[in-house]
């Protein structure tokens, strides 16, 4: 099976997608002559043609609301979004037209956003935001958080499957750093089915995203002191593998929720709540959540690398649940 | 208030064994006088009921561990203020300026208050599987009982074969209809249902019965027993006399005087020997041990009956005289009792019930072989032994000598 880096699986899966289904097209700012702000729609427009690769102006609003349209007439968009940091722009039009509509009129609004997201490269507080848990408490959308190459070619052809508003998260910090597995052909991966990355049983650790590596390290880390973490990467957020995270607790009856998103509302308050509202009786220590701070994101390198959580501050929180 | 000082009163260990106490009673009220030495509270423990004397002069400052509460051994359960009128106020200095108080041999400081803090993970566990986690060490944050420190309690006291043989007791699901009473075990009661479970566990039980003709003993006990209670103050029972005879005959079956350890068996050069005592109107059991009674005469093991019998009762038993037994025997013929069955007290491999004394017609052969129906005092002596370390064969024998020496007990023999 050929390596890929993140970014290629992202590009590869954009490509069959395009030639499987002719519905299927991408429009964003940049994403035709020039390849997209990060290079994952190149190549694209000599292959598909200006009617399938559209330069869009610079509009968020207009993006999203041309994708919403041509979805609600029968096409399927892929709408390229810079930085996800940008989709407050097109707040409107996505969740009060697209996430309502299928409520409102009956009528599926099958796209998809995808929208470069996460931290690590001092791009400073408008272009390194984590947003996706925001979105998950607007009924009528999905929101898609892929940690692999593997989980990214996968998870986009289910989202451009998926009849509803999709918004596929993928990790700036992941496209070029990470490498793994992808396969050729066609596959999808269900929504709302986690991955183990790996399996332990004194603590579980849930994630996603580009944390999953951070988890990862952090894990062995605790490794090498005799305590077993169990990695759960979520894959998706709406929905999300609740079973996954309520079957680990079960086994280890702690829990610790790792994100890159900002603490106070943070998706990780949501699965605590479920965890205590129906597993309650398995804890054996208080949840923690290891999140950013609730502030911008700095520009500094010094401060960013003190606000996105480091396997260290990870480490130190296993520690403690698993000492408790 | 520099003068006063205060003295911590903790749960006092009771023998190597025993981790925890049960507060019975206080004898003392908040704000009273204690002299040093003066019965302060009454504990019960696995092992003993007893008092437990105030560790120093001063008054009773504060009681901390209510009657009815289990704490852990060096526990404090009270403080005395010494050196002043009126009880001090409870100075956060207490602890660490505390003397060592003389009633506790190894005074540990007070647990941390988050001891007591239970996850809803092992509150869940613990009531499923009837764990008292008062009984499981802590691994935690501030010695706080784990998930994983239950789950290894629960897997070390479920033995192999319980854990084949019998399903763990299930949740209590339904309250006790109008009318039952509902009451916790008493920290002995819990004792002797853990210990009779683990000894059915334990041990392959097989009890042989033998029918003793005491005739012989009927009469010399009449004869001695005015002499004994006038000149030594020592009741003269049945019990001293078969006490005597089992003491003799194992030293001729030292397999029964001895215990299983793993793969070996370990035969003991001494006997302690344990008597059976019903106490609280038989709602209540100890067995204290009388050491070295292979050295006792008639009288001397009648007096340590005696003596083991009167402390017990009167909850004055120390946790020396109920550890060591090597070989037990249960006297439950006073009420009637002609056949028992009864179960071993762990380690041990056997032990003998001695029944009631009741005058039947037996057939009596004379030297000429000519039988004749007699009336004669007769007692039956019920064993209880461990299969795995004693055949049948060994404990009738075991039997038959015990028999032969009741019932040819001469005038000479004390």
């Amino acid at each position: 099976m050929p390596e890929k880096t993140y970014l290629q699986a992202i590009s590869d899966g954009l490509r069959q997608e395009m030639h499987r289904d002719e519905r299927v097209f991408v429009l964003g700012e940049d994403v035709g002559v020039y390849g997209g702000a990060f290079k994952v729609t190149v190549g694209l427009l000599e292959e598909f043609g200006p009617w399938r690769v559209i330069d869009a102006p610079l509009s968020e609003i207009a993006i999203v609301g041309g994708a919403t349209g041509s979805a609600l007439m029968g096409l399927r968009p892929i709408a390229e979004l810079q930085f996800s940091d940008f989709v407050s722009c097109a707040w409107d039009q996505l969740v009060t037209v697209a996430a309502k509509q299928h409520f409102r009129a009956g009528t599926p609004v099958p796209m998809v956003l995808r929208l470069p997201s996460g931290g690590g490269f001092s791009g400073g507080p408008f272009h390194s935001q984590s947003p996706e848990s925001a979105f998950t408490h607007v009924p009528g959308l999905k929101v898609v958080c892929p940690a692999t190459p593997h989980d990214a070619k996968g998870l986009l052809a289910t989202a451009v499957d998926d009849p509803n508003p999709v918004l596929y998260f993928e990790h700036k910090h992941l496209y070029r750093r990470i490498k793994g597995e992808v396969p050729d052909e066609r596959y999808t991966i269900p929504f709302g089915k986690a991955r183990i990355e790996r399996a332990g049983d004194d603590v579980t650790l849930v994630t996603w995203g580009a944390m999953v590596y951070t988890a990862a390290e952090a894990a062995d880390e605790l490794q090498a002191g005799g305590v077993s973490v169990e990695i759960i990467d979520l894959r998706t957020l709406q929905p999300w593998d609740k079973q996954a995270v309520l079957e680990s607790v079960a086994k280890t009856s702690k829990l610790l929720i790792l994100h890159e998103d900002t603490r106070t509302s943070g998706f990780g308050a949501e699965i605590a709540a479920q965890v205590v509202e129906e597993a309650f009786e398995q804890l054996d220590a208080p949840i923690r959540r290891v999140a950013a701070p609730d502030t911008p994101i700095p520009f500094s390198p010094q401060l960013e690398k003190a606000y996105i959580p480091q396997v260290e501050d990870v480490a130190s929180a296993l520690r403690e649940l698993a000492a408790y | 208030m520099a003068t006063q000082t205060q003295i911590e009163v903790v749960m006092p260990q009771m023998g190597v064994s025993v981790s925890e106490g049960t507060i019975v009673k206080w004898l003392k009220r908040e704000g009273q006088r204690v002299l040093a030495d003066e019965p302060l509270l009454e504990i019960s423990t696995d092992k003993v009921d007893t008092e437990v004397p105030s560790p120093g002069d001063g008054i009773l400052g504060s009681i901390v561990t209510l009657e009815g509460e289990t704490v852990a051994v060096g526990t404090t359960i009270a403080l005395i203020t010494t050196g002043g009128e009126a009880p001090a106020e409870q100075e956060s200095e207490s602890t660490t300026t505390a003397p060592i108080p003389p009633a506790s041999p190894e005074p540990v400081a007070a647990l941390p208050a988050d001891r007591a803090f239970v996850s809803p993970v092992v509150a869940r566990i613990a009531a499923e599987h009837s764990v008292d986690l008062e009984r499981v060490s802590g691994s935690g944050h501030g010695g706080r009982v784990t998930k994983k420190d239950v789950l290894a309690h629960i897997a070390a006291a479920t033995t192999p074969v319980a854990a084949a043989n019998e399903p763990l007791p299930a949740p209590v699901t339904s309250a006790p209809s109008s009318g039952d009473r509902l009451e916790p075990m008493s920290q002995m009661r819990r004792s002797i249902a853990e210990h009779m479970r683990r000894s059915l566990d334990t041990a392959a039980h097989a009890t042989t019965v033998f029918e003793v003709d005491m005739s012989n003993v009927v009469a010399i006990r009449a004869r001695l027993k005015p002499e004994f209670l006038e000149r030594h103050a020592v009741r003269l029972t049945y019990l001293a006399f078969v006490a005597r005879a089992t003491v003799e005959a194992l030293r001729n079956w030292p397999w029964l005087n001895a215990e299983i350890r793993g793969q070996e068996i370990v035969t003991h050069s001494y006997i302690n020997l344990c008597i059976a005592v019903a106490v609280d109107g038989g709602k209540g059991l100890v067995v204290p041990a009388i050491r070295n009674a292979e050295g006792l005469n008639l009288l001397g093991m009648a007096r340590a009956i005696q003596d083991v019998a009167e402390r017990a009762r009167s909850k004055q038993l120390t946790p020396e005289d109920v550890q060591g037994g090597t070989f037990t025997i249960t006297n439950p013929g006073g009420h009637g009792s002609i056949v028992g069955t009864p179960i071993i007290n762990q380690p041990q491999v056997a032990i003998l019930d001695t029944e009631a004394l009741v005058k039947r017609p037996v057939v009596i052969s004379d030297e000429k072989g000519v039988d004749a129906i007699s009336v004669r005092p007769i007692m039956n002596l019920c064993l209880s032994f461990d299969h795995r370390l004693i055949d049948g064969a060994y404990a009738v024998q075991f039997m038959a000598e015990i028999r032969r020496s009741l019932e040819s007990w001469g005038e000479e023999r004390y």
